[in-house]
């Protein structure tokens, strides 16, 4: 078990270093001289090798890739911004903690919702009940968030003005954007619920459960639900990897400060430190959740705790939790 | 698995025998799932919106009363009316008719993105199901880096770094889901890797390239097509976000999230414009997700 553990967390260093890897090249095909974006298109030859210079442009790509793992590893060092010249980690640590509340909130109210939803539908399988709330979920996964939203601000801010349109300020702030980000997963996860549930009641324990007497609520929830968990849990590390790029357009809609929408703006001014330094920080927060997740899986499922203890040696770390869900991730 | 064969299963098994007049000899699987696509309502009505949108894509200039750029100064951000039934936009182009034009690009782009997601990704996955060990090993080891940036993430790295437009955006859209369709290639594959069957092809001397293209991936075919089916609708939805933040395809033309982007600043003055090419969307990821359902069904009966 620990094995596994210490393995998993070692897989996180190949992990980091491939994504910073993949978005270091992503950043040297972009067309253009990034000088450009420093001092400008007309600026004087000297004030474009000081820039060159300063930002360390002049020097081999392998150098400067070296420089960057090197700097976020030592000081947590994103780079400077190329429009004003500020280090990108300090813009981040003020916004990240905004699209990390946003993210994980919109999460857990979808699966406060989902998980009574889908057990519901699955213990009264082919009823009123299921049927409206599988129709619901379909009609769920099938929205285009931005487009929700659009409609969320059209009747709440525009038309009954109930609700602001914009900012943090207040906690009401909150709800249009968490419901953007959430309703796709209520529907997926409504669904998965659902679908593990109608396997696990079926199973020859549930029925013995009850056959002994059992109180069906008990069976429903300590026999069954704590065991259908577990591919819902699978599932909610790719939820929250869907939720962190819905987080991005919702910031950009309702113009909440945090990483997603620096990045857009970055892109817009094409200011590649920043997207860069934004794309890193939700990566690896991605990779660290994906980890945790796992983690959690060995941690509930028993039967995975003692394939540890009765091997010893176990398969790669990280692939059974990457369950390919419907839509979203998948 | 307490039960293999459902009540419903028996139904139509009884029903194949009616039909087809030959004794017990039984229906293959693709036509005995496609009996049970047809009996599901839901499935035919998703097939049957889709055959529509089909349709209107190839029509489009017969059914759409106005060109994509038409323009009516005297008739600029009018309501729905007989003339225009989902109004005009801020320069007095039809709605109805834009929306109409749509369809042919979000089809064709979802379809292209998902093929092309399919072709690298099911390469590597199919090639690390069935060589396993060390190739498995590197290539999913691979998949996972490509998986620890959030598929939209990647996605919006991609079309900033290469700019905007309808090929980079089919590459980002196909590289950020990638990974995923490997997995899924990668797994059915391992499920049908340990038949008899292809032990008997490969007894026969049939070569891997064989043994892999003409009795696994046919055998695996399921949940692939279901996952296609689902992997549009995600497709279709990614193209028109990307384009609604300004990283897909560019304002004139009649993409429905462009369409979007354009008339967010008239939320107060003409909300008409934001409403219909959403519906669009909608109607068609919802189709396709109707379908997938439907089919997945049909084709691992024992899941209902």
């Amino acid at each position: 078990m620990l094995k596994y553990i210490l393995k998993r967390l070692l897989w996180m260093i190949p992990v980091v270093l491939g994504v910073l890897v993949i978005v270091f090249t992503l950043s040297e095909i972009t067309p253009g001289d990034p000088v450009d974006n420093i001092v400008g298109v007309d600026a004087a030859p000297e004030l474009r090798e000081a820039a060159r210079e300063e930002y360390g442009l002049n020097k081999p790509v392998y150098v400067r890739f070296f420089n960057y793992v090197a700097g976020i590893v030592t000081r947590g060092d994103l780079g400077n911004s190329y429009s004003n010249g500020q280090p990108v980690i300090n813009e981040i640590s003020h916004r990240f903690p905004v699209t990390l509340k946003l993210t994980l909130s919109s999460v857990a109210v979808a699966l406060l919702i989902a998980l009574p939803l889908g057990v519901l539908s699955a213990v009264k399988q082919y009823s009123w009940m299921d049927n409206i709330t599988m129709a619901a979920a379909l009609f769920f996964v099938s929205i285009p968030q931005f487009w929700f939203a659009l409609m969320l601000l059209l009747v709440f801010a525009v038309k009954l003005q109930v609700l602001p349109a914009s900012g943090i300020d207040s906690i009401l702030c909150w709800i249009l954007p968490v419901a953007m980000i959430g309703i796709g997963n209520v529907g997926n996860l409504a669904r998965v619920t659902r679908s593990s549930m109608l396997e696990i009641i079926r199973q020859d324990y549930i029925r013995t459960a009850r056959a002994k007497g059992q109180r069906k609520s008990i069976v429903i929830f300590k026999h069954g639900l704590r065991n259908a968990l577990m591919p819902v849990i699978a599932n909610v590390g790719n939820t929250i990897g869907v939720s962190l790029g819905g987080a991005v357009v919702a910031e950009s809609i309702f113009s909440i400060p945090g990483v997603g929408q620096y990045m857009l703006n970055a892109i817009n001014a094409r200011d590649w430190p920043c997207v860069q330094g934004g794309l890193v920080v939700l990566a690896v927060t991605f990779s660290v959740v994906m980890l945790l997740v796992d983690l959690l899986y060995t941690v509930i499922d028993p039967r995975l705790k003692t394939e540890f203890q009765a091997k010893g040696k176990f398969r790669m770390p990280g692939l059974k939790n990457r369950a390919p869900g419907k839509g979203g991730a998948a | 698995m307490a039960k293999l064969v459902t009540p419903e299963m028996e139904k139509i098994n009884r029903k194949l025998k009616k039909k087809s007049g030959r004794g017990n000899k039984p229906a293959s699987p693709g036509r005995e799932a496609w009996i049970r696509l047809k009996r599901n309502k839901l499935a035919v009505v998703g097939m049957v919106i889709l055959v529509l949108l089909v349709l209107i894509a190839v029509f489009a200039n017969f059914i759409a009363p106005y060109g994509i750029d038409d323009q009516d100064y005297t008739n600029v951000l009018s309501r729905p009316s007989l003339e225009h039934p989902f109004g005009t936009d801020q320069y007095g182009r039809d709605i109805f008719s834009r929306v109409i034009y749509g369809t042919r690009i979000s089809f064709p782009i979802g379809i292209i993105c998902v093929f092309l997601a399919y072709a690298i990704g099911g390469f590597f996955g199919a090639i690390a199901a069935f060589y396993g060990e060390k190739a498995d090993m590197v290539i999913m080891r691979i998949m996972d880096i490509f998986q620890s940036i959030p598929p939209m993430l990647m996605a919006i790295a991609i079309a900033a770094s290469l700019g905007t437009g309808a090929v980079n955006l089919v590459v980002a859209i196909s590289v950020s889901t990638m990974p995923a369709r490997a997995r899924i290639v990668r797994s059915a594959v391992l499920s049908v890797k340990n038949n008899d069957y292809i032990e008997s092809a490969r007894a026969i001397g049939a070569s891997s390239r064989r043994q892999l293209l003409k009795y696994m991936l046919p055998n695996a075919l399921g949940p692939i097509l279901t996952n296609i089916t689902f992997s549009i609708a995600t497709a279709i939805l990614t193209v028109s976000s990307m384009s609604y933040l300004g990283l897909g395809i560019a304002a004139p033309t009649p993409e429905w999230g462009s369409m979007l982007s354009a008339g967010r600043t008239l939320m107060r003055t003409a909300p008409h414009v934001l409403v219909f090419p959403g519906v669009a969307i909608m109607i068609t990821v919802l189709a396709l997700n109707l379908f997938g359902d439907g089919l997945r069904d049909a084709l691992d009966p024992r899941l209902k």
